[in-house]
């Protein structure tokens, strides 16, 4: 019986490693970055995500995005734990009082070539949490926005797509 | 004349041996981290995405904490210098290196610790809180793990009854039944263990973490940016090739160039290539199914090298 | 020529101190200085002719000392000693120069320090057992002066002199009874004599002789057990002193083992070693361990001289006991080693005392959590302190590494043996010279990265500015003397081999020699340390030049910004969020809590309100030796009891005492007959 469960769970791995599940429908082709900045980046994309105060709807997204079926890593794209270390923020959420001064901190601490990538409703506009008592105010009002996904929260395909754009993969 | 092909072929030799671990380091981080994306069941980045991470990163601004020193420069630099020498004049490809009568295992093992030391220097040039404490937590596995390497050489050496490299891969080549004897494999598991410690892979450290606080040697380098962190992260990656690749020669010699031609040579650099592969790979499988051990329980797990390697030199000694 | 020369050491050391006490205050240090100076030189070149010829100076007169005379004897091992006991002296004088605003330039400072130094330069020129004790004992009393010369502003150092005065006569004592016994039953008080006759002596007296002796000069080598005064004594003296002290005093008492163990008694049998062995593991280890969890700079430094201190003894048990064993090769071997390790550790620890005073006198703290970037506002002191932090931490290309290596190669070239003791040994011996390698690395990384790098802990430590040339010149010549031997280890190791061949008993021929690399007779060992140096070097200039041109002269940003440290975007970021040399060994403390036992005292003060609601917490801890604790301190306690016990016999009255007088008579009287 237990040499049965092992051969099985030894076949689910070999099949894991053989067939990594993909999203099902095509992504496309790759879009091709026209832009300076974006050749220089090689095909190559760090980035830093900061929750300037999400409801965390647009967190868990963006950990699909990087999950299994959706994986944005096979396109250049990885998560880096320092800015210094990032070419891009990927801020969610309107700007909290709090979080105001360490978005700032982080965008400064960034080294240059720097983007700022605005996800969701919120980043944009502050979404449904408009005119709250702590918000400050959206992304662009603190540091300056490069490019901005929809969505509340955008789906994760919305988020591979905007950060292909970037490695040109 | 003789004198002048003699300097340039082993010139060659250590550029050729220097070129393959300095562009190998960043391949095998891409193998590692393809083989644990298949395993968690996505596609993964491709191989070669790595070596794009530094050519992207040779062209981004450097930056510095203000009141820093010279110091905190000189970190990227002094990791990569020491494994560049070290490459350079190791029986990875060959047993012959340039200046291989000179390669002492103890040497080596040191001038890799120059590197650390340094690097460990310059973490705390940054006046930050992280820096220092991956700069401590590394040094106290650096000295935890320091009594498991050194009686590790001792056993591989007892045998041989040199510590000189070359030598000890040749004398692999020269007496199969060294390399099956219980010393020699005890001290390299010891080995094993240590390279784990210091390279920062797991149950040691978690390279892929992002919580500041479960880090060792990802804390020391938050502060580095462009060319510097390319040096970093291109320092490492040889300094686990390289320490793989002496792992493999001396546990699986054959391959390595033992007669002088070029012919040889190159069966030798893929040789190598392979073996540092299969063994780069094993350890990958390994971090997917291991945990991170509690950074207070990584005194056992040394300890228990160190047992290993004390086991190794009782039993070159009583064996004979 | 030569005696010449022995003599002008000793006159101009004398003539030196009588400057020192007698000149106004301007002039007194100088003159001092200079006329130290002569004596250094002279000694050297006496030491330096006994070197290249291979022969001894010997000289001898009646005159000075009543009854025995002096007589004075430089053998090859005794040159070696006053070599390097010169150097320090020199670098520590020049050093003096700058320093002496800062206390030590009263007249008691400078006359007892240039007779410290003569003192010290002519222990090894000792011939007699009279002639050593006098020096040995000169040297230590002057040395407590200039523990002393602080006392009136810290009462630390009043305690520091008091169990260094205790100690250090505790250890003449037994050097004392263990020469006495020597010319008692070997018919002469010469050295020479002794050599000739201690053969003849039985086992159990050699023995005894050896342990004595053993004891004595281990304590003065600041090896634990006996090490309990070194921490205090080297950490509370100025800094000069404190160089000569940890650099040049305690090489003396590994010079008078092997002067007492190989020389007189002509070597001993296979325990000797092993205890010389288990002192020098036993040492090693405590004193790294210490160093990595200390968080005062100096007695960071002195607990490394113990640890440093150790590996020479080992390197001495492995030599007798490879001899004893009958291979004469690495005995040979480890010998050199033995001395090398001394050699480079006078430097090194010269090098790095010498930048602590600097320190001290620039921020006025020893205390490494009030320390911090300095690198930047002593660019020079840094740069020494970081020379001789990787000397210590054995790392090529300096001279550490070159003494490590040897002595690991002299380890693993005696297996295998057949010998069990030297088996165990050799294993216990490596694994005790890696963990302690290691527990040094994160000592002085400690040190160096705390004290001298990151933001300044505290005002003093902002404030501070470079210490005057002489000072900076002093110490600097001791780090370029280190990078020197690092990159030419051959400079020095002929001079090693002569001084080690007189010791032994069966000579060989010398065992390591070349230039470029180092080979060792007969056996598979290579080192090229000046190759690997240069190859270091050209790799660091191509990362550089590749760092450079990598920078796009096109981009509009800098190549190199100044910023912000990344703290998690935190909003402020003071000095006192970085890492203290008390967090950074935390975990090192951690793994050996059962050895070290900190005393902790945690102090919770609840409001008044509930006992629920905490007011203030204080925490104190502190990392006292704990040999001091659990040894020294009951000792003393039972010595105060007894005290307080033996006082009541002391009523006043006279007939008591004069009974006592009676009975004292009485029980002598019956012992003679």
């Amino acid at each position: 019986m237990q040499k049965a469960a092992a051969l099985v769970s030894l076949r689910i791995l070999l099949k894991t490693v053989a067939h990594p599940r993909k999203a099902s429908k095509d992504l496309g082709p790759a879009p091709s970055p026209d832009d300076e900045f974006l050749k220089d980046l090689h095909g190559s994309f760090q980035v830093r995500q900061v929750d300037a105060g999400s409801c965390n709807g647009c967190e868990m997204e963006v950990h699909s995005a990087f999950a299994p079926v959706y994986d944005a890593e096979r396109f250049g794209v990885r998560l880096v734990a320092s800015p210094r270390h990032a070419d891009a923020l990927l801020v969610t959420g309107p700007v909290t009082k709090n979080m105001s001064d360490p978005l700032r901190k982080t965008y400064e601490a960034m080294p240059e070539p720097r983007l700022v990538v605005a996800l969701g409703d919120c980043a944009k506009d502050c979404g449904i949490f408009k005119g709250g008592y702590g918000v400050e105010g959206s992304v662009s009002d603190v540091v300056p926005v490069d490019v901005h996904i929809p969505g509340c929260p955008p789906h994760p395909q919305a988020i591979v797509e905007a950060l292909r754009g970037f490695t040109g993969k | 004349m003789n004198a002048v092909a003699h300097l340039l072929t082993s010139a060659l030799v250590a550029l050729v041996q220097l070129a393959l671990v300095a562009v190998g380091g960043p391949l095998l981080l891409g193998v590692m981290r393809k083989v644990r994306s298949r395993l968690e069941g996505r596609v993964g980045a491709p191989i070669y995405q790595p070596l794009l991470d530094l050519r992207k990163l040779f062209t981004k601004q450097r930056m510095r904490p203000r009141e820093s020193s010279w110091l905190f420069g000189a970190g990227p630099l002094m990791l990569v210098a020491t494994v560049v020498c070290v490459s350079a004049i190791s029986p990875l490809a060959t047993t012959r290196p340039p200046l291989g009568q000179s390669t002492d295992f103890f040497a080596v093992i040191f001038a890799l610790l120059l590197g650390s030391v340094v690097l460990a220097l310059a973490a705390l040039d940054t006046g930050t809180a992280f820096a220092g404490m991956g700069a401590s937590r590394s040094m106290t596995i650096g000295a935890l793990a320091e009594p498991a390497l050194l009686v590790a050489i001792l056993a591989m050496a007892i045998p041989a009854r040199t510590s000189n490299l070359p030598a000890l891969v040749r004398s692999g080549l020269s007496h199969p039944a060294l390399i099956a004897s219980p010393s020699r494999v005890l001290a390299l598991a010891s080995f094993l263990v240590v390279i784990l410690a210091e390279s920062g892979r797991l149950p040691v450290d978690n390279p892929n973490t992002h919580l500041e606080l479960t880090m060792i040697h990802e804390a020391m380098v938050l502060e580095y940016s462009g060319p510097d962190l390319g040096f970093i992260i291109l320092g490492e990656s040889m300094r686990l090739v390289f320490l793989l690749g002496l792992l493999v020669n001396l546990l699986v010699p054959w391959g390595v160039a033992n007669r002088p031609g070029a012919l040889f040579f190159v069966i030798g650099l893929a040789a190598l290539a392979a073996k540092v592969l299969v063994a780069g790979v094993a350890i990958a499988i390994f971090e997917v199914f291991t945990a991170k051990m509690r950074l207070f329980r990584l005194p056992e797990l040394l300890a228990g090298g160190f047992v290993l390697a004390l086991l190794g030199a009782v039993t070159a000694v009583v064996g004979r | 020529m030569n005696h010449v020369s022995v003599l002008m050491t000793a006159l101009a050391g004398l003539v030196a101190a009588i400057a020192g006490g007698t000149l106004p205050a301007r002039s007194r240090v100088g003159a001092a200085v200079l006329l130290t100076w002569v004596s250094c030189a002279a000694a050297l070149v006496a030491a330096v002719s006994v070197l290249r010829s291979g022969h001894a100076i010997v000289m001898s007169t009646s005159k000075i000392l009543p009854l025995t005379g002096i007589s004075l004897v430089l053998t090859p091992l005794g040159a070696v000693f006053v070599v390097a006991i010169v150097v320090v002296a020199l670098a520590s004088t020049l050093y003096w120069l700058g320093y002496a605003d800062h206390g030590l330039s009263t007249r008691s400072a400078s006359s007892a320090l240039p007779i410290f130094v003569t003192s010290m330069i002519l222990v090894p020129f000792a011939g007699s057992v009279a002639t050593f004790l006098v020096l040995w004992e000169l040297m230590a009393l002057t040395s407590l002066v200039l523990v002393l010369t602080d006392q009136s502003r810290r009462e630390a150092a009043r305690s520091a002199a008091q169990w260094y005065a205790v100690m250090t006569h505790a250890g003449a004592a037994a050097i004392l009874l263990a020469l006495v016994l020597l010319s008692a039953h070997a018919g002469g008080q010469t050295f020479a004599q002794i050599e000739l006759h201690a053969r003849h002596l039985s086992g159990a007296l050699r023995g005894t002789i050896f342990v004595l002796a053993l004891l004595g000069f281990a304590s003065k080598a600041g090896a634990v057990p006996l090490h309990v005064w070194l921490p205090k004594a080297h950490a509370e003296a100025p800094g000069p002193a404190s160089a000569l002290m940890s650099g040049a005093m305690v090489n003396l008492g590994i010079y008078g083992i092997i002067l007492v163990g190989n020389v007189l008694l002509g070597g001993g049998p296979v325990w000797w070693w092993l205890l010389v062995s288990a002192l020098g593991v036993l040492s090693a280890l405590y004193g790294a361990l210490y160093a990595a969890t200390s968080s005062d700079l100096k007695r960071l430094l002195a607990y490394s001289t113990a640890d440093n201190m150790g590996l020479v003894l080992i390197a001495l048990g492995a030599s007798g006991m490879f001899a004893a064993a009958g291979s004469h090769t690495t005995a040979a071997i480890a010998m050199v080693a033995a001395l090398l390790l001394m050699f480079n550790h006078s430097l090194f620890k010269g090098a790095l005392f010498l930048a602590a005073g600097a320190v001290q006198m620039a921020t006025g703290t020893r205390d490494l959590d009030r320390l911090g970037g300095l690198l930047k506002r002593m660019p020079v002191t840094g740069v020494v302190f970081l020379i001789g932090a990787l000397s210590v931490a054995a790392l090529p290309p300096l001279n550490g590494f070159v003494g490590e290596w040897l002595l690991l190669q002299s380890l693993l070239h005696a297996l295998p043996s057949t010998n069990t003791a030297v088996v165990i040994t050799v294993a216990v011996a490596v694994a005790a010279l890696a963990l302690t390698g290691g527990l040094t690395v994160a000592a002085f990384v400690k040190a160096m990265g705390i004290g001298f790098l990151g933001r300044p802990r505290s005002e003093e430590a902002s404030n501070a500015r470079e210490v005057p040339a002489t000072m900076q010149l002093g110490a600097g010549l001791l780090a370029l003397a280190c990078l020197a031997l690092g990159l030419v280890p051959m400079l020095i190791l002929p001079s090693l081999e002569l001084g080690a061949r007189g010791v032994q008993r069966v000579g060989v021929p010398p065992p390591v020699r070349g230039w470029v690399s180092l080979h060792l007779f007969a056996l598979h060992g290579v080192l090229a340390p000046s190759l690997l140096a240069g190859g270091l070097v050209a790799a660091v200039v191509a990362t550089m030049l590749a760092r450079r041109v990598s920078h796009r002269r096109s981009k509009p940003w800098p190549a190199l910004a100044p910023a912000e440290p990344w703290g998690s975007g935190r909003r402020t970021q003071t000095v006192r969020m970085q890492y203290t040399a008390t967090s950074f060994a935390e975990p090192l403390q951690r793994v050996f809590d059962d050895v070290i036992r900190p005393t902790r005292d945690l102090d919770v003060s609840p409001a008044v309100e509930s006992q629920y609601y905490v007011e203030r917490i204080a925490y104190r801890t502190s990392n006292d030796d704990v040999i001091e604790r659990v040894v020294y301190q009951p000792f003393i306690a039972a010595v105060r009891r007894w005290g307080r016990f033996a006082r009541k016999l002391q009523n006043g009255s006279v007939h008591r005492y004069l009974a006592f007088g009676l009975l004292a008579l009485v029980v002598v009287l019956v012992v003679l007959a």
